[in-house]
């Protein structure tokens, strides 16, 4: 399915969804949003990945990225706990307001 | 037979109990321990002296184990028992045995049983030390001894080292020590590069085999291991330690500083003889070094007031003459000089001991006198040393005396004939002052000490009466010639150590009995002298005269009582600018140079970090920020490359 697709947009797509995935975990403040980014940035290399996978012919590709799905439901599980330790602790969760840890 | 390891091994053992239990077990205990062991050892030393006495001893090297291989450098854990090395044992031993019975009593009064075990222990491992120096087979092994009786010298002449000045004597004594062990090291390694082995057999049987060969390296090596014996035995330059050495106890100043450590440097260079005679240049040092010591400290001894100083320059002398005979080829009477200087020698400083004891701690002469009457028996052993040192016949000292000088005399050196002879007649003047100063006229010193005033306990007049004894007939062991062609058993004992190096060499022709008989009657009248003297100034002239011509020449006076001011020469020589060298280095190099260029490192370092904290910003965008442009770099960068 996916190898209908040129390689090239697939690829297009990719990098777009990593720079908004880039410009989402620099620009926000709020972590949720932060991570939610970075889960974009992540798909963005699964996107490619498949891409690949399919210009090649191969399975492979999909097959990392059924791993980085599991694993990446892990992390947010992680994620998500520590979200919540930290409010609990600072009762915030914009990063601007968490930086006790400086010079 | 008894193995050669154990007569080292026991006086070790005695170290060890008293060093490790010695202070909880109490004096008794460290008395079995520290006598029994010297005793044992002597008994050992005796058993394997036998064979040779009965004149059927090979020499004997007995391998423990090999100690290094490293390459080419092979040395043993190696014994050897040959006469020369049976007779420094068994004479070691004995003397050793002796003083640390006396030092039973020496020590008992004054000592807490710390103390006590501490002064045993050390004596027992100076023992050891002694007995692994003369039992060596090689001359690393030797080595090993020669430090550990420096060490032990050090320990025990720093005894007393709540005392300034005790500890002081023995820091000198290590340091002047260690300029003649670096002599000894570089010998060392001079033998190594010449006959790639440091074994005694090898060595000697390889210079033996081919003289010619190594004659022009064996000069250099032959100065250098004069060096180092000039710095064990004290002579001129490196003997000022010896003097201030007597800040020890009394019994150590006999037995280290008198009767066995000090000739450590003889028994050496008896031990190399085979060298020394291929390396006939550094045979005349050896000979003008030791009769130019033997006059100079026998000149110093005069004008000495303190009983154990006028022994120690004494002492000096003493070796200086044994230098005087090795270094004129008379090896021989150098060795018998050795022995029985031990016996007078030990007894005149055990005596010197006992006096002191009974003076309560004094030890200007010019506060004693008639110590005769109150100490009887240290007077007659007392006397019975000085008549064997100062040469007068049938005593140990005449015949031992007699035979450097008849050597020198053989060897054609007119010059230092005469020196040996003048110190001869010196050495009976000074040691006769002292006497007369110490046991005749009237007492000088306080009330108190007169009522004090008590002889011995046995423990220290045993010693004293059997070192009498031997000072007495020790020397007749070493008759001359002239009392038969077998008269001398001394050297023909010893004989095995000179093997013929060269045809001409096998001489031993010896003097005509006329001229021995002469050389006898003049050293005689040289000593017959120094005593008349002696006896006119100080006995009958109760010391006017020496007063007199001290007014006259106050300025010569001073000079000698303040012994030639070489510690003064040394201080303003070597050790003041030594101490300014020290403190440049410390204050300038030390603190300004190398402390200045590890505190600028420090400070940069600071810098750096306090200039780069703030990028730590504990907000975690800028972090993610940098990641992110560190990211753009390195794509750019990979794009870039190709």
């Amino acid at each position: 399915m996916i190898g209908a697709i040129p390689l090239g947009d697939v690829l297009l797509a990719s990098a777009a969804l990593f720079v908004i995935g880039v410009a989402g975990a620099l620009l926000r403040r709020n972590a949720i949003s932060i991570f939610l980014s970075i889960e974009l940035m992540m798909n963005a290399a699964n996107l490619a990945l498949v891409g690949y996978g399919g210009a090649l012919g191969t399975a492979e590709g999909q097959v990392i990225v059924f791993f980085i799905i599991a694993i990446a439901a892990a992390e947010a599980a992680v994620g998500l706990a520590i979200f919540i330790a930290l409010f609990r602790h600072t009762e915030t969760i914009d990063v601007n307001r968490i930086n006790l840890l400086k010079w | 037979m008894i193995a050669l390891w154990l007569i080292p091994a026991l006086p070790l053992a005695g170290f060890l109990a008293n060093g490790l239990l010695g202070k909880r077990l109490g004096k008794s205990f460290v008395t079995a321990a520290g006598v029994g062991a010297a005793a044992l050892a002597t008994a050992a030393a005796f058993s394997r002296l036998i064979p040779f006495l009965r004149g059927d001893g090979s020499p004997v090297i007995e391998t423990i184990a090999r100690w290094i291989a490293v390459g080419d450098f092979e040395v043993d854990l190696a014994l050897r028992l040959d006469p020369l090395s049976a007779l420094m044992v068994s004479f070691v031993t004995f003397v050793g045995f002796l003083i640390h019975l006396y030092s039973v009593g020496y020590m008992r009064h004054d000592e807490t049983a710390a103390g006590y075990a501490r002064y045993f222990a050390y004596l027992n491992l100076f023992l050891f030390a002694m007995l692994v120096l003369v039992l060596a087979d090689n001359f690393l092994l030797m080595f090993v001894g020669w430090e550990g009786v420096g060490l032990c010298s050090y320990l025990l002449v720093g005894y007393y080292f709540e005392r300034r000045y005790a500890a002081d004597a023995g820091k000198k004594a290590f340091i002047v020590n260690r300029i003649g062990d670096f002599g000894f090291l570089l010998g060392m390694f001079g033998i190594f590069s010449l006959f790639g082995t440091l074994s005694f057999s090898e060595v000697f049987a390889g210079a033996a085999a081919d003289p010619a060969s190594y004659a022009p390296g064996l000069t250099l090596v032959c100065l250098l291991l004069f060096v180092g014996a000039a710095g064990k035995s004290a002579q001129v330059p490196l003997y000022v330690w010896l003097p201030d050495a007597m800040a020890g106890p009394t019994p150590v100043s006999a037995l280290i500083h008198a009767a066995t450590m000090v000739t450590a440097g003889v028994y050496m260079v008896v031990r190399c003889n085979v060298l020394f005679r291929l390396a006939p240049e550094a045979m005349a040092v050896v000979a003008g070094i030791g009769a130019f010591t033997a006059i100079f400290a026998a000149v110093i001894a005069i004008a000495q007031n303190d009983i154990k100083k006028v022994l120690a320059y004494s002492t000096v002398s003493q070796l200086g003459y044994m230098f005087l005979a090795c270094g004129v080829g008379a090896y021989v009477a150098g060795m018998f000089h050795v022995m029985t200087h031990a016996f007078f020698k030990a007894c005149l400083f055990l005596g010197s001991g006992s006096v002191i004891h009974a003076m309560g701690g004094e030890q200007d002469i010019r506060k004693m006198g008639n110590l005769r009457a109150k100490l009887p028996i240290t007077f007659w052993t007392f006397l019975a040393a000085t008549l064997a040192i100062a040469g007068i016949p049938p005593l140990a000292g005449f015949f031992s005396k007699d035979a450097i000088l008849a050597g020198v005399w053989e060897a054609h050196r007119p010059l230092l004939y005469a020196v040996g002879l003048f110190t001869a007649g010196l050495t009976a003047f000074y040691m006769f002052r002292l006497v007369i100063l110490t046991f005749g006229g009237a007492f000088r010193g306080s009330e108190e000490q007169s009522r004090h005033l008590h002889e011995s306990p046995a423990s220290m007049t045993i010693p004293l009466v059997v070192l009498a004894l031997l000072s007495v007939v020790g020397g007749w062991v070493g008759l001359p010639a002239v009392f038969g062609e077998r008269a001398n058993r001394f050297a023909a004992f010893l004989a095995p150590i000179f093997p013929p190096l060269t045809e001409n060499e096998a001489g031993g022709h010896g003097l005509a009995h006329q001229t021995e008989w002469l050389l006898m009657g003049i050293a005689m009248a040289a000593a017959s002298l120094g005593i008349l003297l002696a006896w006119r100034w100080y006995a009958r002239g109760a010391g006017r005269a020496p007063q007199r011509l001290a007014a006259s020449f106050p300025a010569a006076y001073a000079f000698l009582a303040d012994k030639f001011r070489v510690d003064e020469l040394s201080d303003a020589v070597i050790v003041r600018p030594f101490a300014a060298l020290a403190r440049l280095l410390w204050k300038v190099v030390d603190v300004l140079v190398i402390d200045g260029i590890l505190n600028a490192g420090a400070f940069l370092v600071e810098l750096t970090g306090d200039l780069l904290r703030f990028v730590q910003t504990g907000n975690v965008r800028n972090y993610a920020l940098s990641f992110f442009l560190g990211l753009v770099a390195l794509l750019l960068f990979v794009i870039g490359a190709r």
